[in-house]
């Protein structure tokens, strides 16, 4: 990739998985060598809270985001400020539920979309879901992954 | 773990593997965001760390670790400091053997804090050295570099790190671990002992000590010069750097890393250097008023960013000198108690009995939002009993006989206990209830174990402290244990004859976490089985 700095920022509520999506995504970008830096603001998140968590820069300012990745359909508003113009909006209603193994895989589906826009080979993708996730979630999460890639695909032709 | 290959790392867990590096024979500290990790961390990569009581008891200990010739890493977030300001400054009087570093992790714009508060102002009210780490490579640098400090001045670092630093993950390089220390005692009765005929000198010492490290700090590379344009200069610590390099890559910078005591003379030759300096920092002017109280003319920021964090856009606006308001976010969504939690019961009670409500610090303070807004008032951890008396000793007898203290387990472990002797000692003419609310975690903070839990940091078995039993033999007049179910007609009516008694009670309201029972029940049944505990001791020691 080149030199220029990819800004993502993801939202959602607390207990959605916004922050292991972000581990993810920070966990892919770091085995393919770039400089990773991964913000969250997570402390009263367990509590159902707005969690958002900034990847690729310590913290994005407001309108720098390249990407605004949100899990919860209220909270599009709460942060479409964080884009820049232009920038790409993954939004939830992007996945049908129904076509989800697991539907708490959202986040990771979300991923499968983004990952449509990143030049992040597939398998450090793989890798990262495998690393961040128990054994037991891996199937589950790689069919969501494929499912919002396909989706996102789908979206882009 | 703990190779020296490159690795992604928050700074928490950054600063958890230098302790490891570094030979800290002990990690304690008291859980509190953005610091709670740490410690998690420690004992995850084979480290040895365990959850005090509460801050104060952490440090202490720390402090007999370090007595005994051993390196000690003690860890809390900035209002853990305050309860443990007491050792803190003593300690820096008495001095150390081996090494203390005592870690503050400050939350500026509270995103998950009772109030703003920057802990730089403790490193100079204590007389001790302090490093401010900028992100997760340099908390693990600044980390091993703080254990250095305190070995060769004999003195106990305070390393100050805020929510960005603590929980941004970036990539890290490790070095080589250093072998611990081998733990020993000597005597040293004069040097220990502060007793006023030994504290004067003590005093002293410890103003030497700090005279010699301002001089090492006109040295040391923690402190550093990226020379860039003449016509701007940046003197910054911590997570503020990023921002400033982000915003202004071609200014020259003037970067602290050792920020207690400061290089009066590199600040001076830097800030004659440059056209114009400007001093970028969260939280308090700390570096702008003592460069300032040194003659020297730099631009601090305005009032406006006295308040929360920095980011990239707010460093813009105070090198831009834009006085405009800020951009408003749209509210995000505030947290709410869980669907299922155990205090739903009890709030709904409060609120039904119209309860004047002393509460305290935790998840449970989320039943002064709506739908309960049933507490009148949360000040400090374990504050809800001795406020609650105060109340009483002073309301009339009909709004008196309202008034309820209520504390979670961990919090009342944490600074409960002294609450309940002056209940004792103390007692209003109408009596006082107390409610435990008991979830059998520290939830809030992610589910760390207590005192009162009965299980180590690491979840082993171990000693347990049993509240109703405490409240006996403490001499609380009636204790009760209720289990919660979903209902809260029982605990309602315990609650409203509790109140009518006019007599001192303590109800443990009980129930687990609805987030934890889970694990609890995992880690009870391991614990159980006497194999499986063997194998885990071992693998946590």
């Amino acid at each position: 990739m080149n030199n220029k700095p990819v800004n993502v920022v993801l939202a959602g509520l607390g207990g959605q998985g916004v922050i292991k999506a972000s581990d993810i995504l920070s966990e892919a970008a770091f085995r393919c060598g770039f400089e990773v830096k991964k913000s969250e603001i997570h402390g009263m998140s367990q509590r159902g809270g707005s969690v958002t968590s900034d990847v690729l820069s310590p913290m994005v300012p407001p309108g720098a985001a390249d990407f605004l990745v949100v899990l919860a359909p209220d909270q599009v508003e709460v942060n479409r400020g964080q884009l820049r113009p232009g920038g790409v909006l993954i939004a939830p209603d992007l996945i049908d539920p129904a076509k989800l193994a697991n539907k708490k895989s959202l986040n990771v589906a979300l991923l499968g979309a983004l990952s449509a826009h990143l030049k992040i080979p597939e398998s450090q993708w793989q890798s990262a879901i495998h690393a961040c996730l128990p054994e037991k979630l891996h199937a589950a999460n790689e069919q969501a992954f494929a499912e919002g890639r396909r989706a996102a695909a789908a979206t882009k032709n | 773990m703990s190779s020296t290959e490159r690795q992604l790392l928050s700074g928490d867990n950054a600063i958890a593997l230098a302790a490891l590096h570094g030979g800290v024979a002990l990690g304690t500290g008291y859980p509190g965001t953005p610091s709670t990790e740490i410690l998690e961390y420690l004992a995850q990569i084979g480290g040895r760390a365990q959850w005090s009581p509460n801050e104060k008891v952490a440090l202490e200990v720390g402090i007999g670790v370090a007595y005994g010739g051993a390196r000690s890493l003690v860890t809390m977030k900035h209002v853990g400091l305050n309860v443990a300001a007491d050792p803190f400054f003593s300690v820096a009087h008495t001095g150390v053997v081996g090494a203390l570093v005592v870690v503050s992790a400050d939350d500026p714009g509270m995103a998950s804090s009772q109030n703003e508060q920057d802990n730089r102002r403790y490193a100079v009210a204590a007389a001790v050295p302090m490093v401010e780490p900028a992100d997760s490579q340099e908390a693990y640098e600044l980390t091993l570099a703080a254990i250095e400090i305190s070995e060769r001045w004999k003195i106990p670092v305070l390393l100050r790190v805020t929510t960005r630093v603590c929980h941004t993950q970036a990539p890290v390089t490790p070095r080589a671990p250093v072998a611990p220390l081998h733990p020993h005692f000597e005597h040293d009765l004069r040097g220990r002992n502060l007793i006023p005929a030994n504290a004067r000198p003590a005093h002293r010492r410890l103003r030497q000590k700090l005279a010699e490290m301002a001089e090492w700090s006109e040295t040391t590379p923690l402190n550093y010069v990226i020379p860039g344009s003449p016509k701007l200069g940046i003197i910054v610590s911590g997570v503020s750097f990023m921002h400033a390099r982000e915003v202004a890559p071609d200014a020259s910078f003037l970067k602290l890393g050792f920020t207690h005591p400061l290089p009066m003379r590199k600040i001076a030759e830097f800030v004659r250097s440059v056209e114009r300096c400007v001093v970028i920092e969260e939280g308090d002017p700390y570096l702008a008023d003592a460069i300032r109280a040194a003659g020297l003319s730099v631009e601090s920021k305005p009032e406006m960013f006295r308040f929360g964090e920095l980011n990239v856009d707010r460093v813009r606006r105070i090198l831009a000198r834009d006085p405009s308001a800020e951009p408003t976010r749209p509210p995000g969504k505030p947290p709410e108690l869980c669907d299922g939690c155990s205090h739903h019961v009890v709030f709904q009670a409060f609120k039904n009995l119209d309860c004047i409500v002393a509460g305290d610090i935790a998840c449970y303070a989320l039943g002064v939002l709506p739908p309960y807004s049933a507490m009148d008032c949360c000040v400090c951890m374990g504050s809800s009993i001795p406020i609650g008396l105060g109340l009483r000793h002073v309301l009339p007898p009909v709004e008196a006989k309202r008034v309820v203290s209520v504390i979670g387990d961990s919090t009342f472990v944490h600074s409960g206990m002294t609450g309940l002797a002056e209940m004792v000692y103390n007692p209003p003419p109408t009596g006082h209830v107390v409610v435990i609310l008991d979830n059998s975690t520290t939830a809030m903070t992610g589910h760390q174990e207590h005192p009162g839990t009965g299980r180590t940091l690491a979840h082993a078995q171990t000693g347990k402290v049993v509240y109703e039993e405490l409240g006996r033999a403490m001499g609380i007049e009636e204790v009760r244990v209720i289990p919660l179910g979903k209902d809260c007609a029982e605990f309602q009516q315990i609650l409203t004859e509790a109140l009518a008694s006019e007599k001192l009670v303590l109800l443990v309201a009980r129930r687990p976490c609805i987030l934890a029972a889970k694990h609890i029940r995992e880690y009870d049944a391991r614990n159980s089985c006497v194999p499986c505990a063997a194998a885990q001791e071992v693998s946590v020691s």
